[in-house]
């Protein structure tokens, strides 16, 4: 097996085994091209049929191609989509940086979400190459009935043996992308021709590496304007791929700070 | 720099004491390899410096406010770096004794280890405990890596005692280090390129150890298994999906579904988008569907019939234990082998392990983060293979309340695969009913029948009782028949040895005979050892109503003073292998019908109340 086929063969065992353990699941659609890489394994894992809702956390502050693709591929792709609103940037943490807190305000709505429809199980494309605090993440990683993380206090996790069972009131986050890289990432959907949105390519010597909310992402210098180019752009650099992402950035702890009180 | 779509990344765990200096080690490698983020080490050094604190490698790695403010790394992160036209993917593993669950989470993926020593200390509790951890979870490959060179003054002789120490270990564990690395993390000596600071070691550097590691394969030349992850239902068809854990499979051959013991031909292998799929093999995650209707459930193990897995409600196991609360014998667990998942009992706790000197203890209880061997009984057959014989299918974890709390691999020394004993071979076989009734037999003979199962360690004293009680029964007018277990060794069963798959089959007839004696309208008495509990149900079941379990009961020390065959003697030279008692267990009887004290009673006084006995129950 070639390196793509080994991760998309761990991601779908993982996606299989969160349907199998775990009521009411949902997978988070982010619009960008991790959540769109695990449309398509989930696509794989099923047999066409993804037997979960896709939910959107929608800050409402998102690039207009973003929600025009959105409509697109939702009907394209046949897909069970579950919007949420998030709630205004004032119910959010006081003492967190502006950008954090902005960005505060999706993990708000995921509570709501999460309230709401009672989910169990949460399917997330993060990966640990993204970020330090990632890197530290099980891939059925448990939430405290507010979503909080205690990264302290992870169980253990091997033998493809998950922690399946979350306490009353609580959840499971369930990482299927955890061990790819934003490598793998563009390789897989170059591979298997997966669509994404045209803000990730380069236009007057910019490009989107990671998108978030319009107002706290910035694009980066680059000219990489198709797959081919941004793998090879991807090989030299040695800038991060979150850089353009203001809330990462603005204290030494405001991301981690984020993640503990239940971002993604 | 170039990058293979195809060439596996080697992943390698980092472990070690606290203290001994792994995340200096990572930020140099890092650093070394020139695998930092552009500005890390300059941003790194700024904020030591307005932090007023000198800068250290370890800085590097430490991405969690709360690690720095206790200073200890708290759990496995994955770091990837590329050196040579290869991935590496360092699993840091913390070394706080608190942590072995971490280092569990880090080293089950690796296919090879660094191991980190301080030049100073030397080996200590947790270099010995993850080294036997490792080893347990079958990490073969092992670089040592000896730090803090600069602070013994790069002393070759220290260096050499250390690797005597070092080898001495892992000889013991049937482990062979590729390198053993003097190396100073601080000043950069045997990172990537040998160190004019020891010009005296001709070795390898960290870098050239780690490129000499391999990275692992997938199993596809074991035999064919795949656990059955769960099944999908449309319109048309089921789909069976799961991982193939080894072994490969082709359209159209036979597959077997363990432990339901069911046969199917594969008809297809599902894919989406839908392709003309004729085989798979070890790695690649599955649908299947098949030709007959069978029904089947997630925890179903399929192999090829002619390579089965072994089917057992009763292993050996050894295993680490990760939870605050003691695992002791008695407790009960959810036992999870690949994707089944059983209630079980823990029914001994075989041993603990001291990992400094690999000296086994006595004990009743597993605390948290120790090793040991227990004995595991599974409250239903479940499939799987020895450890050795295939590492996925041959471990397991233990929950408790739900959560994980350890993890072991599965021996099967001293018990029987049950294959043979629950497949019933012949096929279109029907019962023929009997003219004459079981009341009608007992009525004329003027009591009823039954079996008089005894079980007991050898020298317990259940021939003697045996023998004596059908002289008494006989002469008080009961149709009464002994059937011995050596006995039954000269004729019917004299083609069984005394294996645990033979004890199973001597077993198995002896019962059979029983019932069938019984049927007759005869009272049967048998003299067995019968060591295992689930022959002794297997007999109850079989046999029915008239079964009664009598414990003929003596302390193994009695027994061993008594040895009227002399086998106990012949156990302790070793010439008889696999004696139960001394290498073979035996299995206490829980709710026995009655137990007779041999040694607490003589025999006139056993024959009396196993006689009042049977005469109450049986006597028409």
């Amino acid at each position: 097996m070639n390196r793509l086929d080994r991760l998309e063969s761990q991601s779908i065992y993982i996606l299989r085994e969160a349907v199998a353990t775990i009521d009411n699941v949902a997978m988070l659609w982010s619009l960008g091209k991790d959540s769109n890489t695990m449309i398509r394994i989930a696509q794989k894992a099923f047999f066409g049929r993804i037997p979960f809702p896709l939910l959107h956390v929608d800050t409402g502050k998102k690039f207009p191609e973003m929600y025009a693709f959105r409509e697109e591929y939702a009907e394209k792709w046949n897909i069970n989509l579950l919007r949420q609103e998030c709630p205004d940037i004032s119910e959010t943490d006081e003492d967190l940086p502006p950008a954090a807190r902005s960005a505060a305000r999706k993990s708000l709505g995921l509570k709501a979400a999460l309230a709401t429809h009672g989910f169990r199980g949460l399917i997330v494309g993060i990966r640990r190459d993204e970020e330090a605090t990632r890197a530290k993440e099980r891939v059925f990683s448990p939430r405290g009935s507010f979503g909080e993380w205690q990264p302290r206090e992870q169980p253990p996790e091997f033998w493809n043996q998950y922690a399946t069972d979350p306490p009353p009131g609580a959840h499971i986050r369930v990482h299927p992308l955890l061990h790819w890289t934003e490598r793998d990432i563009w390789a897989y959907i170059q591979r298997e021709d997966i669509p994404v949105v045209a803000l990730y390519f380069a236009r007057g010597g910019k490009r989107y590496r990671s998108l978030g909310d319009m107002d706290i992402t910035r694009p980066i210098d680059s000219a990489a304007a198709t797959i081919e180019e941004i793998l090879e752009e991807l090989a030299q650099t040695r800038q991060a791929e979150r850089a353009g992402r203001l809330m990462d950035h603005e204290s030494e702890d405001a991301f981690e700070r984020l993640r503990v009180d239940g971002y993604m | 720099m170039s990058f293979s779509q195809n060439l596996l990344p080697l992943h390698f765990v980092l472990i070690g004491h606290v203290d001994h200096g792994k995340s200096s080690l990572i930020g140099r490698l890092l650093h070394d390899v020139d695998a930092l983020p552009h500005g890390k080490k300059t941003a790194m050094e700024e904020m030591c410096k307005r932090r007023g604190v000198a800068f250290q490698w370890a800085f590097l790695m430490d991405a969690l406010q709360a690690e720095r403010d206790q200073g200890v790394t708290i759990d496995s992160a994955w770091i990837r770096f590329n050196s040579h036209d290869r991935e590496y993917i360092l699993i840091d593993a913390p070394g706080h004794e608190r942590f072995v669950r971490n280092m569990i989470t880090g080293a089950e993926r690796a296919d090879a280890a660094l191991l980190a020593i301080d030049a100073q200390e030397g080996l200590q509790e947790q270099s010995f405990r993850h080294g036997f951890l490792l080893h347990l979870m079958g990490v073969r490959q092992l670089g040592v890596v000896v730090n803090k060179m600069d602070l013994v003054g790069y002393d070759n002789a220290r260096f050499d005692a250390l690797v005597k120490e070092i080898r001495n270990y892992f000889e013991r564990l049937d482990v062979e280090p590729v390198a053993i690395i003097p190396v100073s993390a601080v000043e950069g000596d045997n990172i990537i390129r040998c160190s004019s600071n020891m010009p005296w070691y001709k070795g390898a550097s960290v870098l050239e150890a780690l490129q000499s590691f391999q990275a692992r394969g997938e199993a596809i030349d074991l035999p064919l298994r795949l656990p059955i992850q769960d099944v999908y239902r449309n319109d048309t068809q089921r789909i069976l999906v799961g991982r193939i854990e080894s072994g490969q499979m082709r359209i159209g051959e036979e597959l077997l579904f363990s432990p339901s013991n069911q046969a199917a031909t594969l008809a297809s292998i599902e894919s989406y988008p839908a392709e003309n799929i004729r085989q798979a093999q070890a790695g690649q995650c599955v649908g299947i569907t098949l030709k007959e209707k069978i029904f089947i459930e997630r925890g179903e193990l399929v192999s090829h019939p002619q390579n089965p897995p072994m089917e057992s409600d009763v292993f050996r196991a050894r295993i680490f234990w990760l939870a605050q609360a003691p695992l002791c014998a008695g407790d009960i667990c959810e036992l999870r082998v690949a994707n089944s998942r059983i209630t079980a009992d823990i029914e001994n706790i075989e041993w603990v392990v001291d990992p400094a000197s690999l000296q086994r203890s006595k004990a009743d209880r597993l605390q948290a983060n120790e090793i040991g061997e227990i004995i595991v009984r599974a409250r239903a057959i479940l499939s799987f293979d020895p450890f050795d014989a295939n590492a996925n299918t041959g471990r397991f974890v233990l929950a408790r309340d739900k959560q994980i709390q350890g993890g072991g691999t599965i021996s099967m020394q001293g018990y029987a695969d049950r294959r043979a004993s629950l497949t019933r071979r012949a096929t279109n076989i029907t019962r023929e009913p009997h003219h004459v009734n079981i009341d009608e037999r007992a009525k004329r003979i003027g009591h009823k029948s039954g079996v008089l199962w005894f079980t007991g360690l050898s020298g317990a004293g259940k021939s003697t009782l045996a023998l004596t009680l059908e002289r008494r029964l006989f002469e008080k007018g009961f149709q009464a028949f002994v059937l011995d277990g050596d006995n039954l060794r000269y004729g019917l069963n004299a083609d069984l040895g005394f294996s645990p798959e033979d004890r199973v089959e001597n077993i198995r007839r002896a019962f059979e005979v029983a019932g069938l004696f019984s049927r007759a309208g005869m009272l049967v008495i048998t003299a067995f050892i019968s060591p295992y509990a689930s022959d002794r149900a297997r007999a109850r079941e079989v046999i029915g109503g008239g079964f009664r379990e009598i414990h003929i009961h003596a302390d193994i020390e009695i027994c061993k003073q008594r040895d009227p065959k002399g086998l106990y003697e012949k156990a302790r030279t070793g010439e008889i292998e696999e004696f139960t008692g001394i290498s073979a267990p035996y299995e206490i009887p829980k709710n026995p019908d009655l137990t007779i004290d041999t040694a607490a009673n003589n025999i006139e006084e056993c024959i009396e109340k196993l006689f009042s006995y049977i005469d109450a129950e049986f006597r028409l």
